[in-house]
């Protein structure tokens, strides 16, 4: 096996619990507003929160998530829409590969847990702990598969989604699994707000999940490839921010003046000091360009799924012939991806 | 394939190269740090293993008068960092589990041999990272929210990348940065990642390991489990009692037999097999029957292309918690079928506490210790069999033939891992 498609795609945003409601809030481009998260007595913490779902999904009912916290949720939920197509179509028996990433993981629990710990060990609840692991969210979305056969979970910085991509594919080409689930999901609380905040004053913390399910049969696919992914570029004492992204750009696409029908879909949100390195890669880009942080917010490795769900989405819907994904992290790497569609025709209509 | 151009085509074979049995490389370990409550470095380690020292004292990092709980396996950190490329400035960035990880690549890294390199993989496991700044963070923003001096720096170093980078910029290194967070099995999943990295052709060289250090918050949480211990970690006792924590770090040096041998490089013993399975029946409880442990086992045995009769030693996961070493020396049992009785098996949780992150890649270098110096590591508090214990569990310290070692680690959420070492002779 040596070629990679993209087999199904899930989101949860603050848009909504589909892809097809990012999609609808993307098209919009319209910032989706942020909401107050906690009065704070010297400055106010805003996030963008997932909305309720319109229905209650089936999948609370496991034994499983009765007690998981958000970022499970999520992360289950991105991941069942992402498989569902797969599922439909291959045995009950075919073995699934699940990737989770994250940044600031379970920090509900985490949190809530430390309060109780810090008030009085002795009454710390026992059945938060536990949800607190990074490890949380793939365990449970793993029950509630049942037939995954491998499992990681992988922590960094948003650049990070695509090495659990890169996971996948080596997975995949080892045989090893029929198809592979990559997810990248965050909560939100006060924490990672304040945290933010410290980081980057104009961004707002957002939270959701992101999933893309690959697979090696091409009969499976929406009709999207994954063609390549670059080096991880690491920011070093030789290597800062801007040059590692303008490597990144170069080794995805080296042109000065790419084809102008090809999507950057890119991880720019509002604050220019920050996404400067980024900008400035990709200051020639001549096609269009989709930023979901400015209409999402900072989902940290959220966003990073939302970017490249997006870009397959777009191909999927036939509107570009090739989608390339920038992915400039806070404080590890740049490292990009290129997404081909695959459909006979390849002019958008 | 349709390939936009041939750079892209070259990022491609680079990154997703075909790979089959016949074209894996035999991957070494030319370098290994340990840093533990035993000490710091290999020959500490190796004497306090070997004779079955325990390193468990009163918890001093923390408060703990309201715990269950009180004792640990703390580890002194030296007063001073081996001198690096770091500048003190940034050395203060280091919390104490970064300073383990950087004590012990520190150690791996010289006795590699390995000159200062580009684009060498950095796997990692851990299930922590810089945690200390992030309780640190948490406290000042509950107490002192107008007060944000240092925030920034500790929001930004509490992440695992922050501190990987760190390392790699003390010893002159760059490259990819993965970290694994499998909970209690994300050492051995970092090592078996570099060694699927480096075996199927991806690089030639890969650096691996894991570190946690003790934090207030996880051991609040494993007595709040009442996982701990009140008195001593007694792994495979049937009076055993619950686990005790640890802290540590360890890093391998991976790279192609090919490779060391050009170098002439002392070669520590050779990974032969490692795979991974996921236990879907609890998140914090094993199956009864250690269905997904026998896996593991089994598929790690079929990458080495050995037999359970091939196994001289394992280094069992044994946490000394009543459900965990019950599965595993049920799933130990099955899986070596009649080899069982003559298996010898031991836990040095018993002597260094949990590790949790760290403990896979910790336990990965007892089994080198194992292999090049040919002992047995005991648990000396051992006095009791637990009756699913088909297999010899060693209790005293003796010299032994081995010549593969088998290391367990199993985490909360359900993912197993086994790692095989052979002796290199």
């Amino acid at each position: 096996m040596s070629r990679i498609f993209v087999a199904g795609l899930g989101a949860v945003s603050p848009a909504g619990w589909t892809v097809a409601a990012m999609r609808e809030a993307l098209d919009l481009a319209k910032p989706l507003p942020a909401q107050p998260l906690e009065l704070r007595r010297d400055r106010p913490l805003q996030a963008h929160q997932v909305p309720n779902p319109a229905a209650r999904p089936e999948f609370l009912s496991h034994p499983r998530l009765r007690r998981a916290s958000a970022i499970t949720h999520y992360t289950a939920s991105a991941v069942l829409e992402a498989a569902a197509p797969f599922r439909r179509a291959c045995p009950e028996n075919s073995r699934l590969g699940l990737i989770v990433c994250l940044q600031s993981g379970c920090v509900q629990y985490s949190c809530r847990f430390y309060d109780e710990t810090l008030k009085n060990p002795a009454t710390a609840s026992p059945l938060l702990f536990p949800e607190t692991v990074y490890a949380a969210p793939s365990s449970h979305v793993a029950a509630l598969l049942e037939n995954v056969s491998l499992v990681s979970s992988l922590v960094g910085d948003p650049s990070a989604f695509l090495q659990g991509i890169s996971l996948a594919v080596q997975w995949l080409t080892e045989e090893r699994v029929d198809a592979c689930i990559v997810a990248g999901a965050e909560e939100t609380n006060w924490i990672t707000a304040d945290a933010l905040w410290h980081l980057d004053r104009a961004a707002s913390i957002s939270a959701g999940a992101g999933a893309l399910c690959l697979c090696g049969e091409k009969g499976l696919s929406l009709g999207v490839e994954l063609t390549a992914i670059t080096d991880a570029h690491t920011y070093s004492a030789k290597t800062n921010r801007t040059q590692a992204a303008r490597s990144m750009r170069h080794q995805l696409n080296g042109k000065p003046s790419s084809n102008s029908r090809e999507l950057l879909c890119d991880g720019l949100g509002e604050n220019v000091r920050l996404d400067a390195p980024e900008i400035s890669a990709w200051r020639d880009w001549a096609g269009p360009r989709l930023s979901p942080k400015r209409v999402l917010g900072e989902g940290l490795m959220a966003a990073a799924a939302w970017q490249c769900v997006a870009a397959c989405d777009a191909l999927a819907n036939r509107r570009f012939p090739a989608a390339n994904v920038s992915l400039v992290g806070f404080n590890q790497q740049a490292i990009g991806a290129r997404f081909e569609s695959i459909s006979s025709d390849k002019n958008p209509p | 394939v349709c390939f936009v151009s041939r750079a892209v085509y070259l990022i491609w074979v680079m990154l997703f190269p075909r790979s089959s049995p016949q074209a894996s490389s035999r991957v070494v370990v030319t370098g290994a740090g340990i840093a533990t409550a035993l000490g710091l470095g290999w020959k500490i380690n190796a004497e306090g293993f070997r004779a079955g020292r325990t390193a468990f004292r009163p918890v001093s990092l923390f408060d703990v008068s309201r715990q269950r709980a009180k004792n640990a396996a703390e580890m002194d950190l030296p007063s001073s960092l081996p001198p690096t490329h770091l500048s003190h400035r940034r050395v203060a960035r280091l919390d104490r589990a970064g300073k383990m990880l950087l004590l012990a690549a520190h150690e791996a890294w010289k006795q590699s041999g390995w000159e200062p390199a580009e684009n060498l993989p950095f796997v990692l496991g851990t299930t922590g990272g810089g945690m200390l700044f992030g309780e640190e963070y948490f406290r000042r923003a509950l107490q002192q929210p107008l007060h944000h001096r240092g925030q920034a720096v500790r929001a930004v170093c509490y992440q695992p990348q922050v501190q990987a980078r760190l390392v790699m910029d003390a010893l002159n290194f760059s490259g990819p940065i993965i970290t694994v967070s499998n909970a209690c099995a994300s050492g051995s999943n970092a090592v078996g990642q570099a060694y699927e990295l480096v075996r199927s052709g991806q690089t030639e060289r890969a650096v691996a390991g894991g570190y946690d250090s003790l934090c207030e918050m996880v051991f609040s949480g494993f007595d709040s489990l009442q996982a701990l211990s009140p008195t001593v970690c007694r792994p495979f006792d049937a009076r055993r009692d619950g686990l005790a924590l640890g802290e540590g770090a360890a890093i391998l040096t991976l790279e192609t037999l090919e490779s060391a041998k050009q170098r002439g490089a002392t070669i520590l013993g050779e990974l032969i097999g490692y795979a991974s399975s996921i236990d879907q029946h609890h998140l914090t409880q094993p199956h009864p029957q250690g269905n997904t442990t026998q896996l593991v086992m089994k598929s790690a045995c079929a990458t080495a292309r050995v037999t359970p009769e091939d196994i001289g030693y394992i280094n069992a996961h044994g946490t000394g918690t009543l459900l965990n070493d019950s599965s595993e020396a049920t799933a130990i049992g099955e899986w070596a079928g009649r080899r069982a009785a003559t298996l010898p098996v031991s836990s040095t949780k018993a002597n260094i506490g949990h590790l949790l992150g760290a403990a896979g890649a910790v336990e990965a270098v007892v089994c080198l210790m194992v292999l090049a110096e040919q002992w047995l590591p005991p648990e000396k508090a051992f006095e009791v069999p637990d009756p699913a214990c088909k297999f010899p569990v060693v209790d005293k310290p003796q010299d032994a033939s081995v010549n593969v070692a088998l290391s367990n680690s199993f985490g909360f959420g359900g993912v197993n891992a086994s790692l095989i070492f052979r002796r290199w002779t």
